[in-house]
């Protein structure tokens, strides 16, 4: 039997306010237990919200980021349910009119093609506590400072088909926020997270199967092995006659399982209404045209530019665009190296993001600057040092040795240009190996990357390539 | 002489006849002379009003005065009093010790008011005759074993008995106006987003309302002019120039339209208060005020919408009270659900747990379009009846309650005909308009009231009107025997 997987995603995505959703209290992550939480933070009684107008701002943000119809009238809505770390006994969230609608949001595939991801809807909403069950003798200890928060909520439509596919969505959407400034996108503090709706059905079947609910997946790798985990549980069930639950599993990252958490029969009847305490949000075409004007190049028009302008490859210009720190040290580079985007390109792909991935760094804590690494790529565009020694450079940027023109020069790195001292080096070489040089002769052809070798070797790698196999042909024929 | 009204008291300042701290301590002595038989207060703030009291002498000698400095008041203990026991009449916040002040509270102490003490009510406000207080029930100062209404019948029986020159209530659903009534003093219900509700305990976010409640309309303006305005930290109130409401007060009547909606005047009605009540109609008549008859067709059904919407909003208002980071907490929970279910139904009385679930019902998945979406498109025919008389005239006259007080324990095993005692001030908290209670004469020796209904923001027109009548009857001035 043949399956085909569809999935859907909940993405909680902290904006990245000084203060939050409804309170004057800071949002900064990290502080001592409830040290963050005023009056109307832990539910006090006559306390009453008002709404952080920066969120509404960040929400437009994000609508223009997808497309997306921004709704001129949105309404906050009580969720009930109890819980010790929801201070009020509801969160305030949008259910029946949320801010954005439907949108849609582009993104990459490994084969290089690329999908639409529709997006229902995106709402704003307050995040609860934390409740604490360690480290309190059998007693939970609650920590408000993250209740109020402000999230807003991004539900895509069912459009992904492979876990791979989700992630890839997830990625273009981090992108995004990324670069709308309105998430810092950091998935350990929880400031994106996911949840996945995961179903398999027959090849050719029309309806959906059944669904379940992936929660706490709170990395790239986990959200693909979760849902690759889930769709092979639900496979395996429904090929032994099993049939699968509607519920809520829980992703074990240390086990790699899905456990259920709760079915749909216990699930909470949230009995949302409006809530009074708050107005309608309303939202005038010239507040979206404010925001629209101050809108940043988006990803996928940066990653078209770049094809463009610079003659990428779309892969290529993919990764760079992948953050926007990144794009900007490219362009960094690229302008330094006057220019010379592709070679520019390279360095940053194969070498410099290599380097920091191994060390545990990234783009913004590289220690090798964009002026630094473009100045590198000058000197090997210009011919100053060959490729093979400018990795001997970006070995001594890296380790903080100074500037690339000192650094060539208090090594000795120059290439050798001069056609009479590369004649000399081959002449050396050619005189040590008469045996070698006889069996060339001979049609050992293969022998002429000993050669090449041996001269490099005995230059210390700094002729040049092109010169250096000129003068041996010459001599060896 | 402790009987003058407010007014009076502010001129007596304003002359040094008497200091805060004489008149402060002359109210104390009469809170701890009387309230042992009312019960109108649940906090008694003496140490803080002496010491305010002084603040407030010594403001005026650097003739920095206003007209509320230096006069006591009482705060509905509703509102949130930093560092003072703030109950809301209920065990479950019994312990509760407000860490901050109410819109209300900072406003009115701005002003230079001094608080005496926090004031008996229904529990979280749910109540017609104060008899749902965690503190017992309030006494009807005019008559003991009579309740003084709800659910600010501890403010409406302090004023009445002249433990206070004013006191503050909220009004949800009539718990200004209807205690006001049966008290005989004068309360106003402003426009829905005038007066600051935060730090006022919910109890139905979308019609609660704060007021003034004093003897005169005159004292009333007073304490509006004090409580009323924009504030940022409730997203509900609204940013209108407040006007000196005293300014207008002594404006002549002439060719103001009144409006008498016949639901009003109806079966239910004793056929005494209709009495008195045209007795002022014939007073309005002689000031120069047109009346005509007007049609509000929904009336009737303003107490089950209300009666759905109020108990929906409090069942989410009061999810908060869980026994986690404030109020009661049962002993020895033996889990999570355990400490939800013993702390809330320990501390809860039954008035509140019956809204509870009402409201729990008519929010559930199901029920919701049947019932609270029902509730609010009625609400919404309610609002355009309203609309369409003040198409037709300027101000509502109608009785504040169907009858004067009733006995304490008469109606509490008989929650809906306690509910219908609500029936002419209901319909104003769900269309957001502006109501005014004032005393306008006696049935069986006990006080009954009128009420005056404005368009939104017209507190002015109804304070005008209600000051008009006052200044040729005393009914506002009457004070109960023995205090």
């Amino acid at each position: 039997m043949e399956w085909e997987t569809v999935i859907g995603l909940e993405v909680h995505a902290q904006l990245k306010t000084k203060s939050k959703i409804f309170s004057g209290a800071a949002t900064q992550f990290g502080a001592d237990p409830n040290t963050q939480a005023c009056a109307i933070d832990l539910g006090f009684p006559g306390v009453l919200p008002v709404l952080n107008s920066e969120v509404v701002h960040m929400a437009i943000k994000f609508g223009l980021g997808i497309h997306a119809e921004i709704a001129e009238k949105s309404v906050f809505a009580r969720k009930n349910y109890f819980y010790p770390d929801l201070p009020k006994g509801y969160q305030i969230s949008q259910y029946e009119l949320p801010v954005v609608g439907k949108g849609h949001l582009d993104m990459q595939l490994e084969d290089g093609s690329t999908k639409r991801i529709r997006i229902t809807r995106a709402h704003l909403e307050e995040d609860a506590g934390k409740s604490l069950h360690e480290d309190f003798q059998g007693l939970s200890g609650i920590d408000l400072n993250r209740a109020g928060t402000p999230l807003l909520e991004i539900v895509s439509e069912p459009d992904m088909r492979s876990a791979k596919e989700a992630v890839a969505y997830l990625k273009a959407l981090h992108t995004l926020v990324r670069y709308l400034d309105i998430c810092d996108g950091n998935m350990q503090e929880g400031s994106f997270r996911c949840d996945a709706n995961v179903s398999v059905r027959q090849k050719g079947q029309e309806k959906y199967g059944t669904r379940t609910e992936l929660k706490n997946i709170n990395s790239f790798r986990f959200v693909e092995r979760a849902i690759n985990y889930e769709i092979e549980r639900q496979i395996a069930l429904l090929e032994s006659g099993g049939a699968i639950t509607q519920e809520t599993r829980l992703y074990d990252s240390a086990k790699n399982e899905t456990r259920a958490m709760r079915s749909k029969e216990e699930a909470n009847d949230y009995r949302y209404f409006p809530d009074p305490d708050l107005l309608p949000l309303v939202i005038t075409a010239d507040m979206v045209n404010a925001v629209r004007q101050h809108l940043p190049e988006l990803p996928q028009q940066k990653r078209d530019r770049f094809v463009q302008e610079y003659g990428l490859s779309i892969y290529d210009a993919t990764i760079l665009v992948s953050d926007s720190t990144m794009a900007h040290y490219y362009e960094t580079t690229t302008k330094t190296a006057d220019g010379h985007a592709k070679l520019a390109a390279n360095w940053i792909i194969s070498e410099l993001l290599g380097a920091l991935n191994k060390a545990n760094l990234d783009i913004e804590t590289s220690p090798i600057s964009a002026t630094q690494l473009g100045t590198l790529v000058k000197r090997i565009a210009d011919n100053t040092i060959s490729g093979k020694i400018a990795k001997t450079v970006f070995e001594a940027l890296w380790k903080q040795e100074g500037e690339v023109d000192h650094i060539i020069e208090r090594h000795g790195l120059k290439q050798v240009t001069d056609n009479s001292a590369i004649e000399k080096l081959v002449d050396e070489i050619i005189a040590a190996h008469p045996q070698h040089v006889a069996d060339y002769r001979t049609g050992k052809e293969k022998l002429f990357g000993f050669f090449v070798g041996q001269v490099m070797k005995a230059s210390g790698g700094k002729l040049n390539p092109q010169q250096l196999n000129e003068v041996l042909k010459k001599k060896l024929s | 002489m402790h009987y003058k009204s407010l007014t009076e008291w502010s001129r007596e300042l304003n002359n040094h006849a008497i200091s805060s701290a004489e008149l402060t301590q002359l109210f104390l002595k009469r809170i701890q002379q009387f309230d042992k038989t009312l019960n109108s207060f649940v906090t008694v703030t003496t140490e803080q009003a002496l010491v305010a009291a002084k603040a407030a002498d010594q403001q005026r000698a650097l003739g920095k005065a206003g007209p509320l400095t230096g006069i006591p008041i009482a705060q509905k203990d509703i509102f949130c009093t930093d560092g003072v026991k703030t109950s809301c009449g209920s065990k479950m916040l019994d312990n509760f010790i407000a860490p901050y002040n109410a819109t209300v509270v900072q406003r009115l102490q701005a002003a230079g008011t001094v608080l005496l003490g926090k004031t008996n009510m229904d529990e979280f406000a749910m109540g017609s005759s104060n008899e749902n207080s965690f503190y017992g029930p309030v006494h009807n100062p005019w008559q003991h074993d009579y309740v003084p209404g709800g659910s600010s019948g501890g403010s409406a029986a302090a004023v009445a008995a002249c433990l206070t020159p004013a006191a503050t209530g909220t009004d949800t659903g009539g718990s200004i106006r209807q205690p006001a009534a049966l008290c005989g003093i004068t309360g106003l219900k402003p426009t829905y987003g005038r007066v600051s509700r935060y730090g006022m305990v919910a109890f139905a976010s979308s019609l609660d309302q704060g007021g003034p409640m004093a003897k005169s309309a005159e004292d009333v303006a007073l304490l509006l002019n004090a409580m009323a305005g924009f504030d940022p930290c409730d997203s509900t109130s609204v940013d209108q120039p407040v006007p000196d409401y005293t300014a207008t007060l002594n404006h002549p009547l002439r060719g103001m339209r009144i409006g008498l909606p016949k639901e009003y005047f109806s079966d239910g009605l004793d056929a005494r208060i209709a009495t008195a009540i045209e007795l002022a109609i014939q007073e309005y008549k002689k000031q120069g005020a047109t009346l005509q008859e007007i049609s509000l067709p929904h009336t009737t059904l303003s107490i089950p919408a209300y009666y759905v919407i109020a108990p929906a909003e409090c069942s989410s208002n009061l999810a908060r009270y869980d026994g986690v980071r404030y109020g009661y907490r049962c002993e020895h929970p033996q889990d999570l659900a355990d400490l939800y279910k013993r702390s809330r139904s320990e501390s809860f009385g039954n008035e509140v747990k019956r809204r509870i679930m009402i409201g729990t019902y008519a929010l559930s998945a199901g029920y919701y379009d049947a019932y609270y979406l029902k509730a609010q498109k009625i609400r919404r025919l309610i609002c355009n009846d309203f609309a369409r008389a003040f198409a037709q005239v300027d101000m509502i006259l109608c009785p504040t309650t169907p009858s004067p007080a009733f006995k304490l324990g008469e109606k509490t095993s008989d929650p809906v005909s306690m509910y219908l005692s609500d029936i002419y001030t209901i319909a104003v908290n769900l269309a957001g308009l502006p109501g005014i209670s004032l005393p306008v004469g006696f049935v069986d020796s006990l006080p009954i009231g009128m009420q005056l209904i404005g368009n939104y923001f017209d507190e002015a027109r109804l304070l005008n009107a209600a000051h008009s009548y006052q200044k040729v009857t005393d009914w506002h001035t009457r004070i109960p025997e023995g205090y």
